[in-house]
Formats: C-alpha cells, sequence, structure tokens
C-alpha cells in the first residue's frame, strides 16, 4: 500500500441483522445478489429439465406432476398450456433474475467499488433497497407459481393480445398480473441499482483512477447500468400500458374484435405491435446487459492467466461503447415477421450487421491477448476461454438471423432457440462461473478447488455444445419452437432422436452442476486459504486481504499509479505491476 | 467521520492536499456525498425522460394507428394549475438565492410558500380529474382519455416524490436544522422539482399539440 493518507478504519456493524441481512456493505449485498440469482438458476434449470423430458415423454404419465399441478397436470399428464407457463418461467427467471443479477449486481456490488478504489457504493442506503426490491420481485414472481390457473403462458417476452386479455388461458389472469407486478418492482430495483453504479463510477474513483486505467470490468458495469437505466425506464413505462389494458378497460394493444372464449372484446383500435416495440426497445439491450459484464470478467481474466495485458484497451473500451450505443438501434430485428415495412427491415438488418464490428474487435482482442501469453490454465481461465467460444459459436448465427429474408423462415424455429442460449444464456453463465472461480478467493478468503473445477468445466463445455447446437440443425429442419409435443406431426417424427439426444445432454449438464454446487459450499468451508493475491494480479481488489475489510482499504486510501493490466512489463523485477506500485517500477 | 457508511450517502474526507476534483482526475476521490448526488439525481431524471419518451412514442403512436382517437377539451383549471407550478419553482429559486446570500428567514419564507404552490398544484389537477369524471370522461372512455389520465398520473407521483423532499427540507429549515451539510438536499429537491415542472409544460404542450 502506497497511500500516504491514512484515515481511521470502519467496523462492521455487529448485530446479525445489520450485518448479513440488511447490511449496507456493499460486499454483502453483492454476495446476496450472487445467492438469490443461484437460487433462481436451481429454479431456471429445473423447469429447463421439465421441458425437456416433456418433449420426448409427452404422454408419460407422473404422479409427482399431478400433486404439484392438480389442474394443468391432471391424471399425470403435462398438458400444453402447462408446458408454456413453465417456458416462460423458465425465460423470466433466467432472464431476469439470473443473467441480469448475478454479473452485474452480484458480481458487480462485490468489485466495483473495491477496483475503482472506493470504500463502498455511492449510496449504501439505496442499494440496500434495491437487493431487497430485488428480492420481493422474485416472491411475487414465483408466487405466480402457487395461485389459480398457475403461471403465465404468454412467454418472457408478454406479447399481448395473450398477456393483456385475463380469460385468454389459465394463467393469464392472477398468474399474469403477478408476472407484470414482479416485473414493475424489478425494474424499480435495478433502477436504483443504476443510480448507484453510474454515481459511483463517475464520483468516487479513487486518486490516480482515471477512466482510462479502470479495469475492462468496471467499464462493461458502468455501460451496463446505462443501459438498463434507459431499458428498465422504458420496460416499466410499457408494463403500465399493459396493466391498464388488463384492469382498467384501456386499450392500448388490443385490437377490435377479439373473440376469446366465444365473446367479443369490448376493447378496440389499439395495437399489439406497439408493445413489441416497447418490449424489444428494452429487450434488446437486455442481451448487453446480459452479456456485457462477461465480456469484462473474460477480459481481466485472460490477461491474468496469459501473464500480457489485454490486447488495444482502448479499442476494447470503445468497443464497450459501441455496443452499449448500438444495441438501442436494433430492437427491430427482433419483429422482421410482424409485417414491417421491407425498408425498416432492411435498416435494422445494416444495424444489427454493424454490431459485429465491436463484437469482432472484442473477439480478436481477446485472441491477441492470449497470443503468444504464458498461459495458466486455471479454472477461471478454461471458463472464460469457453467464453470467448460460445461467444463466437453465439455470435455467428446471430448474423444469419440479422438478415430479414433467413430470419422469416427461422424465427419461429429452434435455431432461434439454438442462437440466444448460446450467446445470451451460457456465453453470460461461463461468464459468471470465470467470474465465480477467479474472484472466490477474494470473497470468501478460500480457494475453489482447481480438479473439481476442472472436471466441472469439462462436463460443462461438453454439455452445452451437445444441447444447443443440434437446435439450429432442428431449426434448418423447420422444427417449430415453443410446441410442446413433435409426435402428431410427420415432419417432426423423424427428428425426435435428435430431441432425444438433447435431453440426454440436458441430464448430463445439469448433472455436471451439482459438482459446481459441491465444490461452492464445500470449499467456502474447507477450501485452501487464500492469500491476499494468489492469482498474481495487477487491480486493486488484489491489494487488499482476502476477504477486504469492512470498508475495503482499512482506512488506507489507494493511489493509483499504472493501468490495469500491466504484465509482463520489461524490466520490472516480477511479471505483474500492480495498479498501486511505484511508479519507478517500470525502471529497466 | 469521513468515509461512514452507515448513512445514506457516503461523507467526504477531509478536501485533498491540491483540492480540485476527485474521480482520478489526481486528486483523491473519496467520496463526494455532493458530486455523488448530484450524479444520482442526473441519472433518476435520465429514467424518467426515458419512461415519458416511451409514453410518449406510444401516444403519437396509438393515435396515429386507428381512427378511434377523439379529442376532449382539457379542463381550464389546468392553466391555473401549470401557473401555480411555475410560480412555485420560481419561489424555490428565490429561496436558493436567498440561503447563497445567507438570509435564511427569508429563505423558510419563499421555502415553504414554494412547497404550500407544490400541494395546491396536486389538489388543482385533482380537481380536473374531477371535472373530466362528471362530464364523463373516464380512464377507458377513449384513447386520448387513456392517456390524460396515465400522463397526469405518472406526472402527479414525481410531484409526490419531490413534494416529499421539499416538504422535508422545509421541516429541517423551520425547525433550524439545515446545515451545511443539508445545502445538498436543498439543490437536489430544487433541481427535480424544476424538471418536473418542465415535464408538465411539456405534457401540456403535447395535450394542446397532440390532444
Amino acid at each position: 500500500m502506497s497511500s500516504p493518507a491514512i484515515h481511521g478504519a470502519h467496523h462492521a456493524p455487529q448485530g446479525f441483522i445489520r450485518r448479513y441481512v440488511f447490511s449496507l456493505d456493499h460486499k454483502v449485498i453483492g454476495i446476496q445478489y450472487y445467492f438469490l440469482a443461484l437460487f433462481s438458476v436451481l429454479v431456471g434449470m429445473s423447469l429447463s429439465l421439465l421441458m425437456r423430458y416433456h418433449m420426448i415423454h409427452p404422454d408419460a404419465k407422473v404422479a409427482w406432476f399431478a400433486s404439484l399441478w392438480p389442474t394443468a397436470a391432471q391424471g399425470g399428464i403435462m398438458t400444453p398450456e402447462l408446458y408454456l407457463s413453465l417456458m416462460t418461467m423458465h425465460g423470466t427467471i433466467m432472464v431476469f433474475f439470473v443473467l441480469t443479477t448475478a454479473p452485474q449486481s452480484g458480481f458487480g456490488n462485490f468489485f466495483l467499488p473495491i477496483q475503482i478504489g472506493a470504500e463502498d457504493m455511492a449510496f449504501p442506503v439505496l442499494n440496500m433497497l434495491s437487493f431487497w426490491t430485488t428480492f420481493l420481485a422474485l416472491a411475487v414472481m414465483v408466487a405466480a407459481f402457487f395461485v389459480q390457473g398457475g403461471p403465465p403462458l404468454a412467454g418472457w417476452t408478454a406479447y399481448p393480445p395473450l398477456s393483456a386479455v385475463p380469460q385468454a388461458g389459465p394463467g393469464e389472469g392472477l398468474g399474469q398480473t403477478l408476472w407484470i407486478v414482479s416485473i414493475a418492482i424489478f425494474c424499480g430495483a435495478s433502477l436504483m441499482g443504476a443510480i448507484n453504479f453510474i454515481a459511483t463510477t463517475i464520483d468516487l474513483r479513487c486518486q490516480g483512477m482515471s477512466l482510462m486505467r479502470m479495469p475492462l470490468t468496471c467499464w462493461t458495469w458502468f455501460v451496463t447500468a446505462i443501459l438498463g437505466l434507459l431499458g428498465f425506464a422504458v420496460l416499466l413505462a410499457a408494463g403500465v400500458l399493459l396493466i391498464l389494458d388488463r384492469s382498467a378497460g384501456t386499450s392500448f394493444f388490443l385490437p377490435a374484435g377479439l373473440l376469446v372464449s366465444d365473446q367479443i372484446l369490448n376493447h378496440k383500435g389499439g395495437s399489439p405491435l406497439l408493445w413489441q416495440h416497447l418490449f424489444w426497445f428494452f429487450g434488446h439491450p437486455e442481451v448487453y446487459i446480459a452479456i456485457l459484464p462477461g465480456m469484462g470478467v473474460t477480459s481481466q481474466i485472460l490477461a491474468t492467466f496469459s501473464r500480457k495485458p489485454v490486447f488495444g484497451y482502448r479499442a476494447m473500451v470503445f468497443a464497450i461503447l459501441g455496443i452499449g450505443f448500438l444495441g438501442f438501434m436494433v430492437w427491430g430485428h427482433h419483429m422482421f415477421m410482424s409485417g414491417m415495412s421491407p425498408y425498416s427491415a432492411m435498416a435494422f438488418s445494416v444495424l444489427t450487421m454493424a454490431i459485429g464490428v465491436p463484437s469482432a474487435i472484442k473477439t480478436f482482442n481477446w485472441i491477441g491477448t492470449i497470443w503468444g501469453g504464458s498461459i495458466r490454465l486455471t479454472t477461471a481461465m478454461l471458463f472464460a476461454l469457453g467464453f470467448v467460444s460460445l461467444f463466437v459459436t453465439g455470435g455467428l448465427s446471430g448474423i444469419f438471423l440479422g438478415q430479414p429474408a433467413l430470419d422469416l423462415y427461422f424465427h419461429d424455429t429452434y435455431f432461434v432457440v439454438g442462437h440466444f442460449h448460446m450467446i445470451m444464456g451460457v456465453a453470460a453463465i461461463f461468464g459468471m462461473f470465470a467470474g465465480t472461480f477467479y474472484w472466490f478467493p477474494k470473497m470468501f478468503g478460500r480457494m475453489l478447488n482447481e480438479t473439481l473445477g476442472k472436471i466441472h468445466f469439462y462436463m460443462t463445455f461438453v454439455g452445452v455444445y451437445a444441447i444447443f447446437t443440434p437446435m439450429h440443425f432442428l431449426g434448418i429442419a423447420g422444427n417449430p419452437r415453443r410446441y410442446s409435443d413433435f409426435t402428431n406431426f410427420d415432419f417432426l417424427g423423424k427428428l425426435l432422436p435428435v430431441h432425444f439426444f438433447m435431453t440426454q445432454a440436458a441430464y448430463f449438464t445439469a448433472a455436471a452442476q451439482i459438482l459446481f454446487f459441491i465444490n461452492l459450499f464445500w470449499s467456502m468451508k474447507k477450501g485452501k486459504k487464500a492469500t491476499a493475491n494468489p492469482w498474481e494480479a495487477t487491480t486493486l481488489e488484489w491489494t487488499v486481504p482476502s476477504p477486504p475489510p469492512f470498508d475495503n482499504f482499512a482506512g488506507h486510501h489507494p493511489v493509483v499509479k499504472h493501468g490495469p493490466y500491466e504484465y509482463s512489463v520489461p524490466g520490472a523485477p516480477r511479471d505483474y505491476i500492480m495498479q498501486t506500485d511505484p511508479v519507478d517500477m517500470h525502471a529497466a | 467521520m469521513p468515509g461512514s457508511v452507515t448513512s445514506d450517502v457516503i461523507k467526504p474526507p477531509a478536501p485533498p492536499r491540491g483540492g480540485g476534483f476527485g474521480g482520478g482526475g489526481g486528486s483523491d476521490g473519496w467520496g463526494s456525498s455532493r458530486r455523488a448526488s448530484m450524479t444520482g439525481l442526473f441519472v433518476l431524471l435520465a429514467a424518467t425522460t426515458m419512461a415519458f419518451a416511451a409514453f410518449t412514442s406510444a401516444y403519437v403512436v396509438r393515435r396515429g394507428v386507428s381512427n378511434d382517437w377523439i379529442a376532449f377539451p382539457l379542463p381550464r383549471i389546468l392553466w391555473v394549475t401549470s401557473a401555480i407550478l411555475i410560480l412555485s419553482s420560481v419561489l424555490l429559486e428565490l429561496a436558493r438565492r436567498s440561503l447563497k446570500g445567507g438570509r435564511r428567514t427569508e429563505f423558510n419564507r419563499y421555502w415553504t410558500a414554494g412547497t404550500a404552490l407544490g400541494i395546491l398544484f396536486l389538489l388543482g389537477q385533482g380537481y380536473a380529474w374531477r371535472e373530466l369524471a362528471s362530464a364523463g370522461i373516464f380512464v377507458a372512455t377513449n384513447p386520448s382519455s387513456s392517456f390524460f389520465y396515465l400522463l397526469t398520473a405518472a406526472h402527479g407521483l414525481h410531484i409526490l416524490g419531490g413534494l416529499t423532499a421539499l416538504v422535508y427540507v422545509d421541516v429541517e429549515a423551520l425547525r433550524l436544522k439545515l446545515g451545511p451539510g443539508k445545502r445538498t438536499a436543498v439543490d437536489v429537491s430544487a433541481v427535480f422539482w424544476h424538471f418536473v415542472d418542465g415535464l408538465w409544460i411539456y405534457l401540456m404542450a403535447l395535450f394542446l399539440i397532440w390532444g
């Protein structure tokens, strides 16, 4: 520690509730978010296994289905409606409570203040409120499982008219209402989080931590916060309109002459496409909210374990900004099927292709970073490499889908399911695994087991490719998505063996996650004690003990004198220069 | 106490040697509560702007997409409430100027008057709703009225939030507890209030031009 300024260290409040439940400490809040996401991912994964099971055994009678869902699975046979509600809840819980929560609110909360040399977020009370509001949103969402009619079936995109007409199906009553309320609460929580992330990044950086010395993780959290801020505000507005259509008799999204359950509805003049525009104006940036923090973690880890600076740091920063900016201009590519003018489709298509430029910059820079490095294949490194692999695979299929002519064919097929699971789902999850293995020592003061971690990595890596690669071929063969049962269609019958294979792969991948959970909870208690800087990394979180003291720097004010990734600097006494090391470390 | 995290906003440590800005610009950036509060405020305003931009785009699209839009005359009291709101902003600005000049009693008077006008504005908006309802114009009557109720309600919620802040500052001021540390609260609530004031003028223009 080279800081001249020493202020009094602060100590954590002593009571259990103030310390662990309603804590104001950004590190505790980050861990709370992490475990909230961990719970959610278990729920989401279980739902996907149920769906995969149903697709290959559509007629199976399962006794406990009947006890779980007495009406929707009478006699133990899952109805198509139940399948759709499982799908809706899988998507919703995964997108909002896992992909949006863990990488940004979880890791971001824990490490943004430490990495920029602050002792906490700018507004600790707001930070606590933000977590508990997210918790409330999750509780309301999960409650939808237990109400009459069950969870909604309109998908995580909640397209009207289905989502706007309470009598349109089971789950479209109270279940859908709870869904909208939960999402509205989540929007509020995200807004609070975004205010904290942005104000902290702009105003709480320590001496010497100029913007261009911030680790790329901080850049991605910052840009993600801006995306969340602008996106969730629009989703909230759209949700209010949807609620009014459902319960106040307005006609924002509902057209005239809708016949539901043999009754003509009173609504008239509304446009379901209006929802799609508002939703996707949020929905597309949401994809980047999920993936950007993973990109940041990947850059950080590739540099650390290649013992090389991030290739093209500046270009990486501008690529992050470029992706964030372009992300708001391409929402129409989710709506090529809506009958939009081919000219609009063309514009959206060109802008979508343009995102390929910053994405390619990032990918090539990642390759440039590891090129010629002295690579240390830790589990964190493996997951970061896995992230790059999945990002490329998922990104390439995006180029197909960005063409209106191809999308018209692919849109309602498994090709899209394969694409977005690869890039938004699994790549982002790999980012979280990478982050977990990299930062676990700092978060819990102990090391994860590397052998178990590597077995877990290889099983998961093979597993997810085995699940999602065949989906692309199914899509090309015309296999529609959202169907719960393929057995009644001749042309789909021949594809059933592929579905069988994918379901087995899903079981395999899910089983591999048991290793992760064992590793996580075992290492928390029994893992090898971690030193302050087990990876010989450069950024500020590695200058403090593991786990860090309550106020992060124990009263010291760090002073930053170096860029974030000064590895293998010629002439330096060791192969890394920490950001707080004295300036003359360069001297040859 | 420098950098306390037991309060809502991190307190700034003693000014760094050499002074100037923190934020990595070469001095000690350990938490400037005032700067962070202002940043947080502007971030909040950006989100509010986005939400109302979304409402506006829905408004314009919904108006154009069907031929069922029937305009209705705006309740005349809205002109009065608009004037009240603008006046309240002016009073808050005068209050801030008094505070800068160290004239605390004058500040209290202006701020209290501005807050009172804010409450009056909200009552006036309620009266406008009653007037519409008695004319048989409800939320679901026509998309034009749906949007009118929606936008006035959404704006009213922001007014309510702003009023909470104004009343807080007023109570602190009247109890003579408005120390220098609370100047940030004065500025933040005043800027927020000017924003909702401007937002209302924008909404009036929207109703008049596209209503």
